[in-house]
């Protein structure tokens, strides 16, 4: 389950009374410009911003829950892979914080590592990584915990063209398997139209949902985002 | 070949200096400027008759103790200071006044507090080696970048867990370099305060050989203590690449 709701959300300088409903297993992209609030979102979602208005999760008032307990997965645009672990240890690191039996470890990384085609890489050290490399083992550190909801900041922007399609493709074939609620923030008009259940357009704090067709016709893209 | 001629021209600063000071050794012929020969010969004796192993001892304990316990202890402020805003607001101004002050500024004042006994070198070392490691490890911290810690945050792990598996390895190529910076400066430290206040040790030889107009004496204790300042600096730099080299 990862229902999401969210009642009046505002934070300061950068979201103005949002109202949202994502539903249990929905792919919502949410599309703005630099600076429009988007990330602000993912923040007070995983709990790491101070904000006003109630946040709910599966029904249950999350506001005061810590981040630790909220069960997300999050990936920032920049991976931050811990550089001092092993890509073995880095997807491990939320199953060992949890204390996870080790035989249970071992199954769930090479599982997940097959499911990526990461498992050459696994004792690997960040630094030795190529950008789609990282970005596979920073969906498999992300998902490896089984969360109910995936947060994602922009992770395709920093890969070329190819990568980020493949990634892509592979984004959404886990999050159907694993019936993740991912909310997904890019500027990225073809990460929107090829991934999303549903579109959040987000402006100067405020947001509206728009349609893939409008998104391909780029109406808005042409208005606002250029 | 190569490598040989290497070694060769890598090393002909040294060779060309020991040369120089040899020659210069026999033209003068005075115990003002014993040779480079006369020097090692008086290192020899030192070492055999145990004088230069009872004081070298003497130093080394010194340092080691006052260089542990000030490391040690700048390391648990410093992290205290980086996890905690109120401890770092409270603390750091109090560090960063202290900080410049140099560690032989403090011996006066440590004379008339301590008193002139074991004690003083080992607190004069603790000083030299904590400041600069505590404020190593605040900045070593404070550069680890804030998505590191929601990253591991979101991935479930308690505050205590991140500490240990994140911040501190993350924040330790600061800490080495502190560490490393201040390895060469607490040889320099007893050295002072055996010079002035107590009567064995490195320091202590140097000073009984200058009553006695003895150069070589001190020349084989200033050796000496530069070959430990730099053994010191190159463990703890080896100690680094061990513990960070795989991931730095």
């Amino acid at each position: 389950m990862g229902a999401i709701r969210l009642e009046n959300i505002s934070a300061e300088f950068c979201l103005e009374s949002v109202n949202l409903e994502i539903d249990d297993g929905e792919f919502v992209v949410v599309l703005g410009r630099s600076g429009a609030g988007k990330s602000t979102i993912l923040n007070i979602l995983a709990g790491f911003l101070e904000h006003s208005g109630n946040l709910y999760l599966d029904g249950k008032l999350i506001n005061h829950i810590p981040t630790q307990k909220r069960g997300i997965g999050y990936l920032h645009q920049a991976i931050h892979l811990f550089p001092n672990l092993s890509v073995y240890e880095n997807i491990a690191f939320g199953l060992k914080a949890q204390n996870f039996p080790e035989e249970t470890i071992s199954k769930e990384i090479e599982k997940m590592a097959k499911m990526l085609q990461i498992s050459h890489l696994l004792q690997r050290y960040p630094k030795n990584l190529s950008g789609g490399e990282k970005q596979r083992v920073g969906i498999a550190r992300s998902i490896v915990t089984k969360p109910k909801v995936l947060l994602l900041d922009e992770p395709l922007s920093s890969l070329d063209d190819a990568t980020a399609k493949e990634i892509r493709k592979e984004l959404k074939s886990l999050a159907a398997m694993f019936k993740l609620t991912v909310v997904y923030v890019t500027h990225d008009l073809e990460d929107a139209t090829e991934l999303a259940s549903k579109i959040i357009y987000i402006e100067n704090g405020k947001i509206q949902k728009i349609t893939k067709k409008e998104v391909d016709e780029c109406i808005y893209y042409k208005k606002t985002l250029e | 070949m190569d490598k040989s001629i290497n070694i060769l021209l890598k090393n002909s600063p040294i060779l060309v200096f020991l040369l120089i000071w040899e020659v210069a050794g026999w033209i003068a012929a005075t115990p003002l400027l014993p040779s480079f020969t006369k020097v090692v010969g008086e290192f020899y004796d030192l070492l055999i008759s145990g004088i230069l192993i009872e004081n070298l001892g003497h130093s080394f304990v010194r340092v080691v103790i006052g260089y542990l316990a000030g490391g040690l202890f700048g390391i648990i402020i410093g992290i205290l200071m980086g996890t905690n805003k109120s401890i770092e607001t409270a603390l750091k101004p109090l560090i960063s006044i202290l900080l410049p002050i140099p560690t032989l500024g403090w011996l006066p004042l440590m004379m008339l507090w301590v008193g002139i006994n074991e004690a003083l070198p080992i607190i004069l070392i603790f000083i030299c080696a904590f400041f600069p490691v505590a404020y190593a490890t605040l900045l070593g911290i404070k550069e680890i970048p804030q998505e590191y810690i929601n990253s591991a945050k979101a991935l479930g792990a308690s505050n205590g867990y991140i500490l240990m598996r994140i911040i501190l390895p993350l924040a330790s190529p600061s800490i080495f370099t502190g560490l490393r910076l201040e390895s060469g400066m607490v040889w320099k430290t007893v050295l002072a305060a055996e010079m002035f206040a107590i009567p064995t040790g490195i320091g202590a030889l140097m000073i009984n050989a200058e009553s006695l107009i003895r150069v070589d004496v001190i020349m084989v204790s200033l050796m000496v203590l530069a070959l430990m300042s730099f053994g010191f600096e190159k463990s703890i730099y080896a100690l680094e690449k061990a513990a960070i080299g795989k991931w730095r």
